[in-house]
C-alpha cells in the first residue's frame, strides 16, 4: 500500500531539462519511480534520460496518458504557473521541491489545489519515498544511498525537517524497522500537507501500523495532530519529537498572530498537546527506534 | 534573539516606510515626516503648525514605556524633545530615526491586522473593536470584541465581507463604511507588497471622526522581497533588531553564493570572557534546531545560529567557519546537522579544514558530518587538522548530538575553556609568476615554479570536475579561463589541501569575504586596546 506514491504511479518531472530536474530524474527513475513525461516549455521533442521532453503538462497528459504525479523543479519564482498548470491539466498530487516560493504564490497554489480535489507536498521539501516502490524528490540523494537507507515496512514516517526525515528513517532502519512512506512536509510556515493531513492518510493506509514524527516549534501542526487523535480521527500509536525545546519563547512576528494562535506554536503547548491525547513524545531522535520496537511488540500482542 | 522566525522569513518595515505604504493605498495617516536630526523635527513641526508626537523609530514593542513616545507643542519644544531622543540607547539600539507627526484628538483605538492562518492556508483579516497596547490580553478578555475572517485569495477582501466582520464586533452605522473601506485598503498593500502580516494598531477614531492608521507593522515575505526593489530592503529576513556588522557580511556571502544555504545570526550581543558561549554552525533546520537543543542543555550559550545546507560548496563552508571565528571569547566550534544528509559531507570537511588551518584554531572543535560519505569527511578532519593548537574531533550518523555535545563539554573542560581570540586577516601574497585563474567567488593562483620538486602530480587528480591537467609537468586549466570562472571549477579546495599537506604547499585559493578583514581589525582593537602586529600567515 504506502500513502500518495507507489511503483504504478506515473510521474511527470516539470523543469526537467534543469541542472536539478535531471539529476533528479535520474535518481527516481534508478529508484524505480515511474517518471513517464518530462515538461520544459520551449524544449519539447526532447529526451532526458529516455524520458520524452514536452511543452506543456496538457501535451505530456495527450500523449502519455493519464499523470498521477507531478514534481515540480522550476525556479522559485516560476513555481505558481508550474503548479497551476499541473493542477489545471488535472494532475491531483504534486511534490514541489523548490526553496524560498512567496508564500502569497503558495496560497494561490493551494486554493486551486481545494477546488480541483489535488493536493500538494510541499513547497521547499526534500519529498518522499514509499521504500521499495519509488521516491519523488531529491530524498536520498542516489538511487543505492535511498535503498541502502530507507526499507519497507510498517513505520509511516513524517518530517517538518529535510535532513531528519531521512535521520530517523535511518535510524529506524537500522534498528530493522521498515517504513511504509517517508515523508518530508517541507520547512515552510505554509504547505500543502502538513503533519495532520499526512496523519490522516497514514490513518488510512494498511501497510501503515504507527508513525513517527518530527515536529518543530511554530505553525499549529502539531497541536492540530493532537486534535484529530482527541477527535477519534487518528488512531494509531505515534512518536513525535518537537524540535526548538531551547529556544527562548516570545518572538513574535505579528500581534495578529498571537491573537489567532494563543499559546500554541511553542514548544511546551506542543508537547503538552501531544502528551495529553496519548503521543509519545521522546526527547532525542535515537530514542524513536527504541520506542517503536516496544509498541510494535505491544500491537503484535 | 531566538530562532524562531525560522518559520517566520519575513523582513520587517519601520513604521514611517509602512505608513507610507498606507498613505498611497489611500488609508488615512497622521501627517508627518522621519527626520534624523533635532533641527529637522523643528522644521517638520514648524511646517505643520500644531502640536505633534514624536516616535523612534526602533523595532521595540511597548515604545511609550520605554520613553521612545514624546510630544511637543512647538517647533522649539519639537526639537528638544528629539535632541533627548536621537542617539539615545534602547535595548541596546539606538535611535537614529524619529517620526513627528501631527498629534490627533484620539476618540477610541481598535486593532486591524492581516495574517497567513497556515491551517486554512490562507489570508485572514483580524478586527477587534478595542485596541492599542496590551492587545493579544484584550483579545483573550473580550473574545465578543474580536472578529476574523479568511479571505478568497483569488478574490480579495470584498467590502461586504469586511463590513460583515465588523458587524459581529459591535461596529455600525458611518464608521462601519469609514472602517470597512480601510480594511479592505489594507488587505490589497498586504498583497501587493507580499506582507506576511500587516497591522494597523491602534486604527483610531478622531475626535472629527475620521479613522487614521496612528501606528503599523508590516513584515514582508523574505521569499517574495526580490519582487518589491522599491522597499529597498537589505537583507531579505527579519531580525527583532538592526542587523549585525557581522550579519550584514554573511549575508553579502549568500547573496553572491546562491550554491546551498548560508544563514548566520548573531544570538548573543557581546561575548565576554567568562561566557560558556560556542560558535555554532549546523546544517538544515531541524538538524540544527535538534542539535542546538543539546548543546543548550550541556549549559552553553550559543553565539550564533548558522545553517550550512542544501550542498552548499567547501568554499561557502570555508567563509561561515571564518565568519564564525570571527566572535572573540567562543569557547568551542560545534558543527552538527541531521546526521543523515544526501549531500557529499567532504565537502564540508575541507571547508573546515582549510579554515580551521588558517586560523590556527585555538579552541576544540566538535563535527558532526553525518550523511553520504562521512568516512572521508571524518578522515580528511582528521587528517589534516593534526597540526593545529586544539583538538577537532569528526563524527558521523551513528553518533547522536547529545553524545557530541557532551564531548564538546569534555573538550573545553580539558583545555581549561580557552577563550577563541580572533586573529588579522591579510591579503595573501602571490608571486608574480604565479599561475592564476578566477573560480566563480575567488581565485586560485598556483606557484609553479615549486611543481618542479613535486613527485605525485596528485592536485589533477584530486580536482573533482577534472578541470586541471598536466602541461610540461606543471597543472594548467584543461576549460577555458572563462569556463573555470563560470562554475566548472566547484571551488571544491581538494587541489589545494593535496598539495598543502602532501606535496608543496604550490596552491593557494584566495576566498575574500568583502568587510571581514577591516571587521576583525576594529573588534580586536576594541577587545584588546592595542594594534596586534601579528598578521596571519597564509
Amino acid at each position: 500500500m504506502a500513502i500518495l506514491v507507489d511503483e504504478k504511479s506515473r510521474v511527470v518531472v516539470q523543469g526537467i531539462t534543469g541542472r536539478e530536474g535531471m539529476v533528479r530524474t535520474r535518481l527516481m527513475k534508478d529508484y524505480g519511480t515511474h517518471v513517464v513525461a518530462g515538461v520544459t516549455p520551449g524544449k519539447g521533442g526532447g529526451e532526458v534520460f529516455g524520458v520524452p521532453v514536452y511543452d506543456t503538462v496538457e501535451e505530456a497528459w495527450e500523449k502519455c496518458g493519464p499523470i498521477d504525479i507531478s514534481v515540480i523543479f522550476v525556479p522559485a519564482a516560476l513555481v505558481k504557473n508550474a503548479a497551476l498548470e499541473a493542477i489545471d491539466a488535472g494532475v491531483k498530487f504534486l511534490t514541489i521541491v523548490p526553496d524560498r516560493v512567496p508564500i502569497f504564490d503558495v496560497l494561490e497554489v493551494a486554493r486551486l489545489a481545494k477546488d480541483r480535489g489535488a493536493v500538494f507536498v510541499g513547497p521547499n521539501t526534500l519529498g518522499l519515498v514509499s521504500p521499495g516502490k519509488a521516491v519523488l524528490g531529491m530524498i536520498g540523494g542516489r538511487a543505492e544511498r535511498a535503498r541502502e537507507w530507507f526499507r519497507p515496512g510498517e513505520i509511516g514516517v513524517s518530517s517538518r525537517s529535510g535532513g531528519m526525515t531521512s535521520a530517523i528513517s535511518y535510524y529506524l532502519t537500522e534498528a530493522g524497522l521498515g517504513q511504509s512512506t517517508i515523508i518530508h512536509v517541507g520547512g515552510d510556515a505554509v504547505v500543502g500537507l502538513s503533519h495532520p493531513e499526512v496523519m490522516e492518510l497514514f490513518e488510512k493506509d494498511e501497510q501503515t501500523r504507527l508513525v513517527a514524527m518530527f515536529g518543530e516549534i511554530g505553525t499549529t501542526q502539531e497541536e492540530r495532530v493532537a486534535d484529530l487523535i482527541e477527535e477519534g480521527k487518528f488512531t494509531k500509536p505515534l512518536i513525535a519529537y518537537v524540535g526548538g525545546k531551547a529556544a527562548k519563547s516570545g518572538t513574535r512576528f505579528s500581534h495578529a498572530g498571537a491573537i489567532v494562535e494563543g499559546t500554541r506554536g511553542s514548544y511546551k503547548s506542543k508537547v503538552q498537546r501531544l502528551k495529553d491525547v496519548g503521543v509519545h513524545v521522546v526527547e532525542s531522535i535515537s530514542e524513536i527506534p527504541k520506542v517503536a520496537l516496544e509498541l510494535k511488540e505491544s500491537i503484535r500482542r | 534573539m531566538d530562532y524562531y522566525e525560522r518559520t517566520a522569513e519575513v523582513s520587517r518595515l519601520y513604521e514611517y516606510q509602512g505608513k507610507k505604504i498606507l498613505r498611497e493605498a489611500g488609508i488615512c495617516v497622521p501627517e508627518g515626516e522621519v527626520v534624523s536630526t533635532p533641527e529637522e523635527a523643528r522644521d517638520v513641526a514648524e511646517r505643520l503648525g500644531r502640536p505633534v508626537v514624536l516616535k523612534i523609530q526602533v523595532w521595540v514593542t511597548g515604545r511609550a514605556g520605554l520613553g521612545g513616545i514624546e510630544f511637543a507643542d512647538s517647533p522649539q519644544e519639537a526639537e528638544e524633545k528629539a535632541r533627548k531622543l536621537l542617539g539615545k540607547k534602547i535595548k541596546n539600539y539606538e535611535v537614529e530615526k524619529v517620526l513627528v507627526e501631527e498629534k490627533l484628538a484620539i476618540r477610541s483605538e481598535y486593532f486591524a491586522g492581516l495574517v497567513i492562518d497556515d491551517a486554512q492556508k490562507s489570508p485572514l483579516m483580524i478586527f477587534s473593536s478595542v485596541g492599542g497596547t496590551g492587545i493579544e490580553e484584550i483579545a483573550q478578555a473580550h473574545p465578543e470584541k474580536v472578529a476574523q475572517i479568511p479571505v478568497d485569495i483569488f478574490k480579495g477582501l470584498r467590502d461586504y465581507e469586511a463590513r460583515n466582520l465588523l458587524r459581529r464586533t459591535g461596529i455600525s452605522g458611518k464608521l462601519l463604511l469609514k472602517i470597512s473601506d480601510a480594511l479592505t485598503k489594507l488587505y490589497k498593500v498586504a498583497r501587493q507588497y507580499d506582507a506576511r502580516s500587516a497591522e494597523i494598531n491602534p486604527m483610531v477614531l478622531t475626535e472629527n471622526g475620521e479613522v487614521y492608521a496612528t501606528d503599523c507593522h508590516i513584515a514582508i515575505d523574505d521569499y517574495a522581497v526580490f519582487r518589491h526593489p522599491e522597499l529597498g530592503i537589505e537583507i531579505a529576513r527579519e531580525f527583532d533588531r538592526p542587523p549585525s556588522e557581522l550579519e550584514k557580511i554573511a549575508y553579502r556571502v549568500e547573496e553572491k553564493d546562491h550554491r546551498g544555504t548560508f544563514y548566520f545570526l548573531q544570538m548573543t550581543d557581546e561575548i565576554l570572557k567568562e561566557d560558556r558561549c560556542i560558535g555554532f554552525n549546523g546544517a538544515g533546520g531541524g538538524g540544527s534546531m535538534m542539535s542546538m537543543d543539546a548543546v543548550l542543555n550541556m549549559g552553553f550559550q550559543l553565539a550564533n545560529y548558522c545553517d550550512t545546507s542544501g550542498n552548499p560548496s567547501a568554499s561557502k563552508v570555508y567563509r561561515a567557519a571564518k565568519i564564525i571565528l570571527s566572535q572573540p571569547n567562543i569557547k568551542g566550534y560545534f558543527a552538527s546537522g541531521s546526521g543523515v544528509a544526501s549531500q557529499e559531507q567532504y565537502h564540508s570537511a575541507r571547508g573546515l579544514v582549510k579554515a580551521f588551518y588558517e586560523e590556527k584554531l585555538d579552541i576544540p572543535g566538535v563535527i558532526r558530518l553525518g550523511g553520504n560519505y562521512e568516512e572521508k569527511a571524518i578522515e580528511i578532519l582528521a587528517a589534516y587538522l593534526k597540526d593545529i593548537p586544539s583538538e577537532v574531533e569528526g563524527y558521523g550518523r551513528d553518533d547522536s548530538p547529545e553524545f557530541c555535545a557532551r564531548r564538546m563539554k569534555e573538550l573545553i573542560d580539558k583545555n581549561g575553556s580557552i577563550s577563541h581570540e580572533i586573529r588579522p586577516i591579510s591579503d595573501p601574497e602571490v608571486s608574480e609568476d604565479a599561475y592564476v585563474f578566477e573560480t566563480s567567488t575567488g581565485r586560485i593562483a598556483i606557484d609553479q615554479s615549486r611543481c618542479v620538486s613535486c613527485a605525485s602530480k596528485g592536485c589533477v587528480d584530486a580536482c573533482a570536475p577534472e578541470i586541471l591537467k598536466l602541461v610540461d609537468d606543471k597543472p594548467v586549466l584543461a576549460v577555458t579561463e572563462e569556463d573555470a570562472r563560470k562554475g566548472k571549477c566547484t571551488e571544491c579546495l581538494a587541489c589545494e589541501i593535496f598539495c598543502q599537506f602532501h606535496e608543496q604547499n604550490a596552491i593557494y585559493i584566495h576566498l575574500p569575504i568583502p568587510g571581514l578583514m577591516e571587521y576583525r581589525d576594529r573588534m580586536i582593537e576594541r577587545t584588546s586596546g592595542i594594534r596586534q602586529p601579528e598578521k596571519e600567515n597564509k
